[in-house]
């Protein structure tokens, strides 16, 4: 990716032993200059689309323009996600840390002379604290960062992904070392059920047992264990699995041979969905790299140990990250889910045992060898251990992906690290757990953040998406969005699902509308009850939460759709107008000129008049009005 | 197990609706109820197919200790000590709501009313897309074709609420042998009209003249 790093990039041939390894981590820890000028730039989706390869190429010109020929050539890098989306793209001055955010090209020249030549951070471009109004220098000062815990991101934002050299620098594989040289595979699931971990993708199962019956159902039947990582995160909003796979695509991979190691497995699989192009793109780029220099593929560091990975890549369903569909995807059938009586661990891929594992948690792995599992279960809350990945989005200031320990309540994630709702407002509800999780109001704002507290609440972990709602958000309206979500992808296997989510979208559609009655209520929650348990699979299992927590948790706004037909959110079209008012109105005629109905109609500069019974009620003319002269009812 | 083996068979012994019954190692809660005389109705099973959990008309409690979930009797294996409960509330509203929504689904079969009958269903509050299917999608005709006939001429295309039963590229399928399985398992009387599409014109394909 960097022209530096392959310039950089040692004559190393296979390591042999994990000696090897530890001699060339040691040299190119060596080789480092520690005041070596590093720019990073972000090169995570977010900067990406916000343009942050222009900004690389702009400090590169402006670099040689400035003539800092001097002993140190600075670097450039770029890295994965910082996880401050919202305010990309991101530019680190290393080694000072000083922190720009929303650079562009323009801003390069001014960079490179006021940082570099005369050593004075470039005011502007700092991040502004949105309560004080100071200036930030540092990343490590800004809330955002300040009160995160980064241990599975650690190396992202640092390291270029695409240089297996820089991750081994980052101390990448020694876990694996320890592992071979001086752990049994015993020890390595001992560990791993010490430190507590649970699964990262949704349903929070310990990792450490399910490694446990895996060897356990292999000893039964003699013959391959297989070992899969699931990328194939789907939630609307969730983006902590590819920032992973994209940014330290490593830590997976090291995280997938030491499991292998543990379960006696010798063949893994990546299942990554396809909409995750650079994902993939890094995750081949790691395999290759290790393979070239001994850490995958036949006697793994002179081991004995041997293990080889293929991708396999998803072709966009849903459903394939549920465990039972994603292995008939591998195995090249219709991704579909089977009943789970049998477990995977003993019958998952081809039928032979299987250790399915989130993104997340096969990144935790290395960690917890490296630190120890001691360590690891001091982090977060007793039944709930170490870290959580989370991605912000919604009706947030600080959107983007953070670190925070297990146990957190709410509302300092969404208030401290998120830096709450933009504008006056307090947030309404969060959406946890993606669109099979549930709806969590303010009032909740103290509910820890842990599998088991989550689970009360009527919510879930899942794979760890948040989505931040405020006033101008209908309850009824987010459970008909998640409901069309699921009903899309269900893959229409079983009838409470395929008809299920379709019948309860009907009488979620009658409320939007102002009908139904408030015994459709109570029968809307029956039948939520009957797809929860009757479904096959997660997915219809959980899809009526969100459904079953808007109503527990906001029954007045259903009883205002059904009784007063009424909106109090003023989203649901049937059941609201706009209005504009004269008072206010200064007849510039924006309103008028983005209407598409062409239904606003005045004089200049005098008040102007909507005809409700051609408004089609797209909120056009709210987003154009600068006086806040429309109005909705 | 061969029926000459000298070892002893493993018997399982638990309740269903609180009456002891004992089944062997293997069996599945349907195959015990059925054995023991309990009614637990059924779309998409057929003894002679693997079951494949599609319908969830077979539903069943299940409790051991003081927890309790619904499986489907057609795939839950037995367990020792185990109680089933074939018509609790729980399993009461999974099978009122599917068929209230079969109703709707397949609005011109009346193999599904006389079943959502017997269930004390006879309308539908949701709107049916087709007022003339009668398949429900629960795959027996896959199956059958799969695994008795093995010659898989027709499978499932597309997926969830546009999910249908057909051949490759919806043509007659040459793989087709016409022999008529696929009607004879359906649950609904949906592939009596379909088989022809099916199979297409036998004559114009074995050049045998009438192929019956």
């Amino acid at each position: 990716m960097t022209q530096q790093s392959t310039a950089e990039k040692l004559d190393q041939s296979r390591l042999n032993s994990t000696q090897d390894l530890l001699s060339l981590t040691e040299s190119i820890r060596g080789r480092r200059d520690e005041k070596r000028p590093v720019i990073i730039v972000c090169h995570g989706t977010g900067c990406l689309a916000n343009g942050s390869p222009n900004v690389a190429e702009a400090l590169r010109q402006a670099i040689k323009e400035a003539g800092i020929a001097a002993k140190v050539v600075p670097q450039i890098k770029t890295t994965g996600c910082h996880g401050f989306c919202s305010r990309g793209p991101l530019v680190i001055m290393q080694p000072a840390g000083i922190f720009y955010q929303r650079v562009q090209p323009d801003d390069a020249q001014e960079i490179i002379q006021a940082t570099l030549v005369e050593g004075r951070p470039v005011e502007r471009l700092l991040y502004e604290d949105t309560k004080t109004g100071e200036r930030i220098i540092h990343d490590y000062e800004i809330p955002f960062y300040k009160h995160q815990q980064r241990i599975v991101l650690k190396n992202i934002g640092k390291i270029d992904p695409t240089d297996i050299y820089d991750t081994i620098g980052a101390g990448g594989y020694l876990a694996l070392a320890k592992v071979l040289s001086r752990m049994s595979p015993a020890d390595v699931v001992s560990a791993i059920e010490t430190s507590g971990l649970r699964g990262r993708g949704g349903a929070g199962f310990p990792t450490g047992r399910k490694w446990a019956s895996a060897v356990a159902a292999s000893k039964k039947r003699p013959g391959p264990v297989y070992v899969v990582v699931n990328g194939d995160e789907g939630d609307p909003g969730a983006f902590m699995d590819r920032t992973v796979m994209e940014g330290d695509p490593h830590a997976v991979l090291e995280g997938l041979i030491i499991g292998a190691y543990a379960v006696g497995s010798n063949q893994g699989f990546m299942y990554v969905r396809a909409e995750y192009p650079l994902a993939i793109k890094h995750l081949n780029i790691a395999i290759e790299q290790a393979r070239e220099l001994g850490l995958l593929g036949k006697n793994i560091l002179g081991s004995g140990f041997d293990f080889d990975v293929e991708i396999a890549r998803g072709a966009g369903a849903f459903v394939c990250g549920e465990s039972t569909a994603l292995f008939t995807s591998i195995e090249g059938r219709a991704g579909e889910p089977r009943p789970k009586y049998i477990r995977s661990v003993e019958e998952g891929l081809w039928g032979r045992p299987t250790v399915l594992n989130n993104v997340e948690t096969w990144a935790n792995v290395p960690l917890i060898i490296e630190r120890g599992a001691d360590w690891y279960k001091n982090i977060g809350v007793p039944h709930s251990t170490g870290t959580k990945v989370f991605s912000l989005v919604g009706k947030i200031a600080n959107v983007g992906l953070v670190e925070v320990p297990m146990g957190i309540p709410l509302n300092r994630l969404i208030e401290e690290i998120g830096g709450g709702t933009p504008g006056a407002g307090r947030f309404k509800a969060v959406q946890t757990g993606g669109p099979s999780g549930g709806c969590l109001p303010y009032e909740l704002g103290d509910v820890p953040v842990d599998f088991d507290s989550l689970t009360k609440a009527g919510s879930m972990m899942g794979s760890g998406g948040m989505i931040v709602m405020d006033e101008h958000d209908c309850v009824v309206d987010v459970a008909r969005y998640f409901l069309r979500f699921l009903e899309e992808e269900s893959c229409g296997k079983c009838l409470p699902c395929r008809l299920g989510l379709k019948a309860m979208l009907e009488f979620l559609n009658r409320f939007a509308r102002g009908e139904g009655s408030l015994e459709d209520l109570a029968e809307l929650e029956n039948l939520a009850k009957a797809v929860q348990d009757g479904s096959l699979c997660a997915l219809g299992g959980s899809a009526p939460n969100p459904v079953l927590t808007t109503i527990r948790y906001f029954r007045d706004e259903y009883e205002a759709h059904i009784k007063e037909k009424r909106c109090p959110a003023g989203v649901c079209k049937d059941l609201i107008s706009y209005i504009i008012d004269p008072e206010k109105c200064t007849g510039c005629g924006a309103c008028a000129r983005s209407c598409p109905q062409g239904c606003i109609t005045g004089e200049k500069k005098k008040p102007h008049n909507l005809d409700p019974a051609q408004c089609i009620r797209c909120g056009m003319c709210l987003d154009s009005c600068k006086f806040s002269a429309v109005v909705v009812r | 197990m061969s029926k000459n083996s000298i070892k002893e068979k493993n018997i399982i012994g638990f309740t269903i609706n609180g009456q002891a019954v004992e089944a062997e190692e293997g069996w599945t809660v349907l195959e015990t109820a059925r054995y023991n005389g309990f009614h637990i109705p059924t779309l998409c099973y057929h003894e002679a197919i693997e079951p494949s959990g599609a319908c969830r008309l077979c539903v069943v409690e299940v409790r051991e200790g003081d927890w309790s979930k619904v499986v489907i009797s057609c795939m839950y294996p037995v367990k020792e000590g185990i109680e089933i409960l074939t018509d609790s509330p729980r399993v009461h509203n999974v099978r009122r709501w599917v068929l209230e929504m079969l109703l709707a689904e397949c609005p011109a079969s009346k193999e599904i009313q006389a079943l959502a009958a017997e269930y004390g269903v006879s309308s539908s509050r949701f709107a049916s897309v087709d007022k003339e299917n009668q398949c429900m999608l629960c795959g027996l005709c896959v199956r059958v074709c799969n695994e008795i006939v093995g010659v898989n001429a027709i499978s499932f295309a597309s997926r969830g609420t546009s999910k249908e039963i057909a051949t490759p590229y919806k043509v007659p399928s040459t793989a087709c042998v016409a022999c008529g399985s696929c009607v004879t398992v359906c649950p609904t009387g949906a592939m009596q009209a379909r088989l022809d599409q099916v199979r297409g014109d036998i004559s114009q394909r074995t050049g045998h003249g009438h192929a019956h």
